[in-house]
């Protein structure tokens, strides 16, 4: 078992949380894990993707080769497209529909046509299920439990992990991001 | 799972640190921040790491540990190596009584930095020991073992890091926590006082101690070695290079290589002669400035035979950038992997880094390009920071950003030497770092520049690292140096204010002499 994987999005968008919840899942089940992030300049609203790698054997690149990811998990629709390049060739991408327009943005339809273009990658309306939710920052969670119904490993660990990790913010908080969760599980 | 950082940290405080001593700088800040918060967790261990106010300092001031008979740790990125290669040259002379380990994290691909310098070069440049690690495992080993191999040698020991080991988790297995040394003062100080006559006979004894550094190297477990009978062609892979080597050779389509990877410096002699013994072709795949490819050549001289090498130097390998899995399948002749078609190159656009909406700086930037508006004769020599993102539109509002703390004396010594308006802008976070020593020379020199200090009270590009001084602190070391008190200015950037800060700016602009304007706003995200 091997899967690449790419997260990517723009500074801010809490990429590197659900980056780690992953790699720390898997690494308790016991595969070998490595998960690179970016820290420092690109993180005041540049583009950042954090590589996470898991595998039954060894795994020796903190990066992953262009070709071989698996999955590109994109908070944001155009920061996937920037890594279309990394997918093997039964990659997916699937994409949150929300855009970041603090630059020279191109034309929205491109973005999301250009997405779909790439076999088998899906477009979620996270605007309208974190609208739901009553929560504007739950993009991130929800594709995570898409990427999680996409792999179909991890989804028992992730939710005890949600419940862990949120534990110190609050109950209400805790029940949001487990509805996120669920609601990216159940609408890919 | 620990970032590399996190790995480098816990193995200082396994074996047995006193105090780590750092400056913020991608791709080394996370390092300190472990320390600090394991120290904050577990007051009784007694591990003081506080930021220290430059590179130089904190590296003197892990020496006074060692020198004391304790064992500390210095850390902070590549370029922070040149603040401190002053006390770090001299301490190869001095040696190290208490373990010193030196952890400079590099940025080649600078994602994050002003160049792509090569810490093993440091190193070499010393003569002292060098490990390099590659995964979080690693990290956490070596470092532990770096304080051993100080101690052993009486030596300050180099551990180089990368930007994608700093930041790649790993899951890391801790062995057991060595205690504190306890203090004790050296009984001759002859070699801590690097006078002439005293220097000469430690710069000998680190000469002498070379062989024992090769020994070291030579059987140390990391330097793996592995001759494939038949194979004709060999690699020798270092750093991260081993990893991308590694990564290609397990779908290499069947192609097979004899291969070492070198993991410690001094190199592993022995095994370097071991593996050219069997090859006609070597290749060398280094991250960083090539190293090994320009000492190999001695190597390959001794066997007599005709070795092709091929790596940066030849141009078969990057010389620029990172390495990764892709080049080296390049350099081993392997096919690219497929990928799906790219089909998106000319919908994507590039998102550079940009400054948090609502960020004090942009106001300074406003009022300054105000000020400045429909002066031909004016540089605005700034510094490294957030504020160096001023060079972009909107604000277009600085020209030069060469190291900390530059921007002082370039912009004096421009002021002095003719400029009409010669400014300097820098955070004061860089001013306390380089800053005060230029200021205080531009003070006394009477020199017409105006230094605009953004004061945001943190250390903010690193991620909001403590700044030493701030505030009236920072007013009074200014004033302290001697600036006339009608010359420091302080001003609040808010919107509103853009016209009285622009004309607070331009008065001291026109006048004649030294002056500072301090914008004082907290950083948005330290709120």
């Amino acid at each position: 078992m091997k899967l690449d994987i790419i997260f990517a999005g723009v500074g801010g968008q809490g990429i590197v949380s659900i980056a780690s919840m992953l790699a720390f899942a898997a690494s308790e089940k016991g595969f070998a894990v490595k998960q690179n992030e970016v820290h420092g300049m690109a993180q005041r609203g540049g583009s950042v993707a954090c590589h996470v790698r898991i595998s039954d054997k060894s795994v020796w690149a903190g990066i992953i080769p262009k070709g071989s990811a698996d999955f590109i998990l994109s908070i944001e629709p155009m920061e996937g497209l920037r890594y279309a390049g990394y997918l093997s060739p039964s990659g997916i991408i699937i994409s949150g529909n929300q855009p970041v327009k603090n630059i020279d943005y191109p034309d929205e339809n491109r973005v999301i046509s250009a997405i779909k273009k790439h076999e088998g990658s899906v477009v979620i309306d996270t605007a309208a299920l974190a609208d739901k939710l009553k929560n504007t920052k739950a993009a991130n969670i929800i594709l995570l439990g898409a990427l999680i119904k996409k792999i179909g490993l991890f989804g028992p660990e992730m939710e005890s992990l949600i419940k862990k990790r949120f534990a110190s913010k609050g109950e209400s908080v805790v029940d949001i991001n487990l509805k996120a969760f669920n609601a990216g599980m159940s609408n890919i | 799972m620990l970032l590399g950082d996190e790995a480098v940290a816990f193995g200082a405080i396994h074996a047995g640190i006193s105090a780590a001593y750092a400056y913020p700088g991608t791709p080394a800040t996370e390092i300190q921040e472990a320390v600090q918060k394991y120290s904050a967790l577990h007051p009784d261990a007694k591990i003081k790491a506080d930021w220290s106010i430059n590179e130089k300092v904190a590296y003197e001031e892990a020496l006074g540990c060692s020198l004391i008979g304790l064992r500390s740790m210095v850390s902070f990125k590549h370029v922070g190596l040149n603040v401190a290669a002053d006390p770090f040259m001299s301490s190869m002379i001095t040696g190290a009584n208490g373990g010193l380990a030196v952890v400079p994290c590099d940025d080649p691909g600078m994602h994050s930095s002003q160049n792509e310098q090569d810490s093993r070069f440091y190193a070499f440049f010393a003569q002292i020991p060098c490990l390099e690690p590659i995964d979080a495992q690693e990290a956490y080993d070596m470092t532990r073992e770096a304080f051993d191999i100080s101690e052993r040698f009486k030596i300050p020991v180099m551990v180089r890091s990368v930007a994608r080991l700093s930041h790649t988790r790993g899951k890391v297995r801790f062995s057991g926590e060595q205690k504190q040394n306890k203090l004790k003062i050296p009984e001759n100080f002859t070699g801590w006082n690097v006078l002439p006559s005293n220097a000469r006979a430690q710069y000998d004894s680190l000469l002498s101690k070379q062989a024992d550094f090769i020994k070291w190297s030579n059987s140390h477990p990391a330097n793996r070695i592995h001759i494939e009978k038949g194979a004709a062609t060999g690699v020798i892979a270092t750093g991260l290079g081993f990893n991308y080597f590694m990564e290609a050779a397990s779908s290499s389509g069947g192609a097979s290589y004899s291969y070492l990877r070198v993991a410690t410096y001094p190199v592993p002699e022995q095994k370097i002669r071991e593996l050219l013994k069997n090859v006609s072709t070597l290749i060398v795949i280094e991250e960083g400035n090539p190293l090994i490819e320009r000492l190999i050549w001695k190597y390959i001289a001794e066997t007599g035979k005709k070795i092709a090498v091929k790596g940066k130097l030849s141009g078969d390998l990057p010389s620029a950038g990172e390495l990764n899995t892709e080049s080296v399948r390049v350099v081993l002749g392997l096919a690219a992997l497929k990928s799906s078609a790219a089909v998106s190159s000319d919908i994507v656009r590039g998102r550079p880094p940009q400054l948090c909406k609502g960020c004090p700086h942009a106001d300074t930037f406003y009022a300054l390009n105000k000020a400045l508006a429909g002066k031909t004769e004016k540089v605005v020599f700034s510094d490294i920071g957030c504020y160096t993102l001023g060079f972009y539109p909107p604000f277009k509002a600085i020209d030069s950003c060469v190291c900390m703390g530059a921007s002082v004396g370039m912009a004096k010594a421009a002021s002095e030497n003719g400029l009409k308006y010669s400014v300097a802008v820098l955070g004061e976070s860089t001013f306390n770092h380089s800053g005060i020593t230029p200021m205080l020379e531009g003070i006394k020199r009477k020199s017409p520049f105006t230094v605009i200090i953004l004061d945001n009270s943190t250390t903010a590009m690193t991620g909001g690292q403590d700044t030493i001084c701030i505030g009236e602190d920072l007013e009074k070391v200014v004033l302290g140096l001697g600036l006339e008190k009608e010359h420091l200015r302080v001003v609040n950037p808010i919107p509103k204010n853009l016209d009285e800060n622009a004309a607070a700016i331009l008065q001291e602009l026109e006048y004649e002499g030294p002056s500072v304007v301090i914008a004082r706003r907290e950083c948005l995200q330290i709120r």
